[in-house]
Order: structure tokens, then sequence, then C-alpha cells
């Protein structure tokens, strides 16, 4: 199994996660239940102490293995030093303004794209959402300049398999100067910002 | 007319029987939930924002600098204002109580909870009046920006944050002073003897002893189950408060040079590492004490709603240990998405050292449920439907944010609603404070010398309002967080509106339910007794003689 992208890997995680939630809820509710009973209740499993702890050690350990093998991003993230990318942005922001942002960015499907963004003054983030406002991806841009006073790099590398139009917003709060007074304006959000073309209808090419 | 003899006299509470430590203990606990009710209407006010055109509330509330200092005060005072006010309390009645020793002193007590209620107002005017907003995270250099926020505002701010701490350090220093007091049960104990059992090596020699066959197979610890996941869980208290204090001082220095007309250079302090160390000593909080203390009075409640032994007590013991060991190299997973952080140090500390949380965490509700199955058939008393209540929203909880911490989900999870809502909302809200309304339930009889709860009825609907308000918000913000909905963004304009309505319902049950609370409350104390809790105590008696066993009798069928 192989998630092509955050949609289908949430959308995974939603109904693996909500079988698990009814399933302990109603552990408890039944265990509450029979803790009343005068007659004994039959269990329905029986679960062995050691059978029980290896099981927190498979769930724990191998969540990290299956995610590994299943998301691509995640040894790409590791070893981004030693990938070439098919196409690399660079840019900064200061004051919750983005700094040579290009208008648009159009990637073709299926590269490989670098992001290196610099802050020049707070904490703010990097992401990428959907029209729907379901995230793509991000990441945390902090702020920080080297001994020659370089600023400090955040980058990251992603993969698009699946055509669509991205806005981009600051994923982190940097102060309430984010927004326009009422509130109602996200001064950073920058709206169609990249394109992704030439994807099959269900991804890749 | 009885209603009104209630709400003035109460049932039968009489504040002049009660002893010190009963009043200082029941003076907390007041200001603990007038300070959850408090969070609760903040909590409220945040949700009826993010429901866009819903919105029932004032403009002035969507309004940034409005909208964000009340999501930085917030946590202040739900964490610090209510749930460490109640957690310090209880603990500070119950160790001289398993330990049947007096509390070290009732001053230092009284002034735990002065500071502490005084250090929240404070940093909750900062907001309120200066609209200070960075943030409980006060990412650096954030806190220190004097362009977009006032320098006086920041300065209350910290201040009230430091008085706090100075609380929590009371609170340390009044639990180890009694734990290590040679009086009572403990006169002939060494310092080494108490030591050996707080750190639970007495608990793992006794396993190793019984593993490879060498006589005594189990040596009788010094101190009570309970007593050394407090002690175990202090120890991060102690930490954190240390971090937290030390990072209110730079910016306090900060902001002091910035009003003298001298500001200091803010690139000074590397970010990312000011992250990595204040996360370190925050997430000693979430990671930290509040699973051992919570771990801790699972097995307390365990044991004083059975009258029985702990099931595994030695394996338990040795579990706190590790718990500690583990809440101090955690604190990666909240650098995940920070693409500066070490690799290792994302996957060791991050993934492979957090996910030991399942373990521990699973280890301590499995042996809870196993001490109560024991002792069936039980009374479904409150203290028990509160205890099942805990365990499930722990349940639910654990697993949420041990699935964030993953570099590959957290790409997608981070900073969305998913980890505040169906992690952290769900842990505090379902699994911590239904834990303590079952300690608070076990706990009235004796700390107010058998008073009567005003009506059964009220418990119940408060339960259920709570229980069922409690999951339901989380389950809505968390799957608005699926939906790409961020924790720490504005959004008035209906975006997540439906998920919104949702879990502003679900809030609303646990508002209302906090209200049923509190009524049931004053009408079994009165406004009288009330008043009379914060009066001088005419028995100067810093402990309470009633063994634990004879709470255990009221619990059986």
């Amino acid at each position: 199994m192989t998630f092509s992208n955050s949609l289908e890997l949430l959308a995974f995680h939603e109904t693996a996660y909500t079988i698990y939630a009814l399933l302990i809820i109603s552990v408890i509710a039944w265990f509450g239940y029979n803790l009343t009973r005068d007659k004994k209740a039959d269990s329905i499993v029986r679960i062995p102490f050691y059978g029980y702890i290896a099981f927190l050690v498979a769930g724990g350990v191998g969540h990290h293995i299956f995610t590994y093998n299943a998301i691509p991003w995640v040894s790409q993230d590791i070893t981004r030093h030693n990938i070439k990318p098919d196409a690399s942005y660079e840019f900064e922001i200061a004051k919750h303004k983005w700094i040579g942002l290009p208008k648009k960015i159009t990637i073709q499907c299926g590269q490989t794209v670098k992001f290196d963004v610099k802050s020049r003054d707070l904490v703010y983030g990097f992401g990428l959402f959907r029209q729907d406002g379901t995230l793509v991806t991000q990441m945390q841009v902090n702020p920080g300049v080297d001994v020659n006073g370089i600023l400090d790099s955040n980058d990251m590398l992603w993969t698009f398999n699946h055509n669509g139009v991205f806005d981009l917003t600051s994923t982190e709060y940097s102060g309430p100067a984010q927004y326009s007074e009422d509130g109602k304006k996200d001064l950073m959000l920058v709206k169609n910002f990249v394109e992704v073309v030439g994807c099959k209808e269900g991804g890749a090419k | 007319m009885s209603i009104m003899k209630n709400l003035i006299h109460g049932t039968n509470f009489d504040h002049t029987s009660l002893n010190a430590l009963q009043k200082v203990t029941l003076r907390a606990v007041v200001m603990s939930f007038l300070f959850f009710g408090l969070v609760a209407i903040e909590g409220m006010i945040m949700r009826a924002v993010v429901t866009g055109p819903a919105n029932p509330l004032p403009e002035m509330f969507s309004h940034p600098y409005h909208y964000f200092s009340i999501m930085t005060v917030h946590p202040i005072v739900g964490i610090f204002g209510s749930t460490y006010q109640l957690v310090f309390a209880a603990f500070m009645f119950l160790v001289p109580f398993l330990t049947k020793k007096p509390l070290y002193s009732i001053k230092l007590a009284n002034a735990v909870w002065l500071l502490i209620t005084i250090g929240t107002a404070l940093a909750w005017i900062a907001a309120f009046v200066w609209q200070y907003a960075p943030l409980y995270t006060l990412y650096w250099p954030l806190p220190a920006d004097t362009e977009q926020f006032k320098v006086v505002g920041g300065i209350v701010f910290i201040i009230g944050v430091a008085l706090i701490m100075l609380g929590t350090f009371g609170f340390i220093y009044n639990i180890y002073a009694t734990i290590f007091a040679r009086v009572g049960v403990h006169k002939d104990k060494t310092t080494k003897e108490l030591l050996i059992s707080g750190f639970g090596i007495d608990g793992m020699l006794n396993l190793w002893h019984k593993l490879t066959g060498k006589p005594p197979y189990s040596k009788e610890p010094a101190l009570a189950l309970p007593v050394v996941a407090i002690f175990r869980g202090t120890v991060d208290t102690f930490l954190d408060a240390v971090v937290i204090l030390s990072a209110g001082v730079l910016v306090l220095v900060y902001l002091i040079f910035d009003a003298s007309g001298n500001p200091l250079n803010v690139a000074a302090i590397d970010a990312l590492l000011y992250k990595n160390y204040f996360w370190w000593g925050l997430d000693l909080v979430a990671d930290g004490l509040v699973l051992i203390y919570v771990a801790g009075s699972w097995y307390l409640l365990a044991t004083l709603i059975t009258g029985q032994k702990l099931f595994m007590e030695n394996v338990a013991r040795a579990a706190l240990m590790l718990e500690l060991l583990v809440s101090w190299m955690v604190w990666s997973h909240h650098l995940l998405a920070d693409q500066g952080q070490p690799e290792m140090m994302k996957l060791i500390s991050g993934e492979m050292v957090t996910a030991f949380e399942l373990l521990t965490q699973g280890l301590a509700l499995f042996i809870t449920l196993v001490t109560l199955w024991k002792a069936r058939p039980l009374k479904m008393t409150m203290e028990l439907k509160y205890l099942l209540g805990g365990l499930v929203g722990f349940g639910l909880a654990v697993p949420a944010a041990i699935i964030q911490a993953d570099m590959g989900m957290n790409r997608v999870l981070h900073n969305t609603q998913w980890i505040i809502m169906a992690h952290v909302h769900i842990a505090l809200i379902v699994g911590l404070y239904m834990t303590l309304y079952s300690a608070l339930y076990v706990l009235w009889p004796i700390v107010t010398n058998n008073t009567k709860m005003f009506s059964s009825k009220l418990s119940n609907i408060h339960f259920w309002l709570y229980l069922i308000g409690g999951i339901g918000m989380g389950a809505f913000g968390g799957m608005a967080g699926l939906d790409g909905m961020l924790r720490r963004h504005l959004y008035v304009n209906g975006e997540f509106n439906t998920l919104m309505i949702l879990a502003a319902i679900c809030g609303t049950m646990i508002l209302i339910a906090w209200f049923i609370f509190l009524l049931n409350i004053v009408l079994s104390v009165g406004i009288k007794g009330l008043i009379g809790i914060f009066l001088p105590a005419k028995d100067p008696s810093a402990s309470y003689g009633i063994e634990p066993e004879t709470i255990a009798e009221n619990h059986k069928s």
C-alpha cells in the first residue's frame, strides 16, 4: 500500500481511527456494565498480559515501519540533501510578507520540487492548501542567521502526483498582524500559487 | 424555599468543623472550578467565532488581537489556574492522608493557591487590557516583538506566569518536605530508603529478585504507590517550572531593555534552539507530569474503590520510573515539521521514544482495569463512572497523538485542529478532568466531613453532558483538522462551518455541565459555607486521620 498524496492518507487515517475510537468506547462501556453484574461475565477474548504488551510494542513500532513504507515523503525528506530536485524555489518572509515570491508556479505531474523558505524576523510556516481547504504539505519556517550573517534555510522536497491549484499561507502563528483588522483577511494568503498539470484523473502521469 | 435554604446553608456542611488542611484544600478547589468556568467561556467564544456567519457574538470577538489574546490566556487559565490548582490541592491533601503524616506547611499551601490565582489573573489581565498575544508556545522572538505587542502587556503577562511558577515551586517543596519527614510511619526510615522507594527502585528490585529466585521475593516498599507517582511526577513539575520560569526571565529582560530605549538584538537567541529548550520543558507537562500523575491517580482510585491491592504493583512501580525517563526524551515530536531539526532527533526522540508512551499508558490502563475487574461486582458509583470516563479519554487521546508523532503523518497533521482537539482537548477535558472528578467524589466526604451532595441526579446529568460534550467537541474539531483547519489560525468566513457548529454545540454541553456541577456543589455547601472555607480554621491540624481502607467499604455491592 502506498499513499500518493495527503488526501488518500488522511482518508485512511480517518477510517482507521474512527473504528479504533468506537472500539475503545465500546470495550470500556462493556467493561463498566459487567463490573456491576453479580453473574460472572463470559470473556469475549482472553488477553494474556504479555500478549497485550507485545501488541502495544508492535503498534508503536509497527506504525512507523508502516508509514515509512507507505508514505513516500518520509524517506524523501530524510534523504533530501542527496536528491536533485526537478525545480527549486527560494524566497523569504519578513513582517508577514512574502519576499521574492514567484507570481505563480506551474509544476508538471510527478516533478519533485524544492522549496527553501527563510525568515528575517519571526517563526512562520509554509503550507500549500487545495481549493477545498485541505492541506497538501507544510513545514515550519524558523528565523536565524549563520556565523556569516546568511539567513538559515528551511527546505522541503515535495513530489506532486495529482493535478490541482494550491493556495499558500503561513501555517504557524506569527502574531495578529498576519490578518486584517477585522480578521476577515489573511494577509499572507497567496491564492492559486501552485498549479500542477499533466496528471491522469486518478493521479500520476 | 428548600432550594433557597440549600443555596444559603447547604445540606449539612459545617465549615467550622474543618481543619486547616481541609480548608486549604477546598480553597484551591473553589478557585480551580471558577477558573474552569472562565476557560470554558473563553473556549466557547473561540468556538463561536470560527462558526463564521453563524457566530452570534459581537464583531469585536473576531478581531485578530482580541481572538488571539483569548487563545493566549486560554491554556494559561485552563492548565495552570484550573488544572494545576486542582491537582496540587488534591496531592497536598493526599500525601498526608496516604502517609499518615502532617503536611509540611499549611502556610506554604495557602501561598501556593494564592500565587497561582494571582499569577493567572495577571496573565489574563495582560491579555484582556493590553491584548498581549504571543500564545502559550512563546516562539522566539514573538513574545519580545514590541512592534505587535505593548511592552507593559508583556511584562505583566510574564510576571503573572512567574508567580504561577513560584507557586509551583512552593507545592514541590511542600510535597517533598512532607514525604521526607521522618515522623509517624516513616519515623525509622532513612532518606535513602524513601528515595529508593520514591524512584520505584524497590519495585524493580522486587521484580528482579522474583525473576532470579533470590529471596526475599518481595519487600514492602516505604511509600504507597500513589505517593510514588506523586513523587515521580513532581520531578517533571520541577523541571518544567525551571524551563518556563527561565524562558519568562529571558522575555522579561528583552522587554525591559526595550522599554528603557536600548532594545537587545533578538537574533542573538537561536529560534530553533530556543524551541527545543522550551518544548523540552513544556512537554514535561503534557508527556510527563500529567501522564504520571494520572497513572498514579488511576491506581489510587482503583485501590480505594475496590479496597484491594493493585494488580501487578511492582510492574506499576517500575513502569512509573520508565515513564519519567521517557518523558525527558520525547520533546522532538513537537519539532517534526522543523526542517532544521536533526533527522536522528526526529527519529529517536520524536518517533521511537514517543511511541513508548503507548506502552506506559497502555500498561496503566491495563493494571487499573484488571484491578477493578478482580473486585467485581462493584456499585456503579459516581467515582467509578468518572474513572471509567477518564480511562476512555486517555484511551482515545494517547493513540491520537502517537499517530501524529510520525514523520509521515506530521507533514499533514502538524498545527492542525487534529492535535489540539482530538488529542489535547480529549486528554484534558475527558481523560484528566474525569479522573479528577472521580478523585473529587472519592475525597468529597473526607475533605468536607461527610457533607451530603445536594443531588445525585445533577451529578449524573453533569457526567453525561460532560462526557458526550467532551468527546464530541474533540471529535468534530479533530475531523476539521483532517480537512485542513489549522489550530492557530483565524477563520471568520465559515470555512469549516458545519464541523465548527457541531463542535460548538458539544462545547456548550461542557459549559452547561460545568454550571450544573457548580450549582450542585453550591447547593451542597451553601454560600455561607463557601465563604466560610476562606475564613481561618479553628483546628490547625495539617493531617487527616481516616484510614483509606474505610472508603472501599462504601463501594461494595
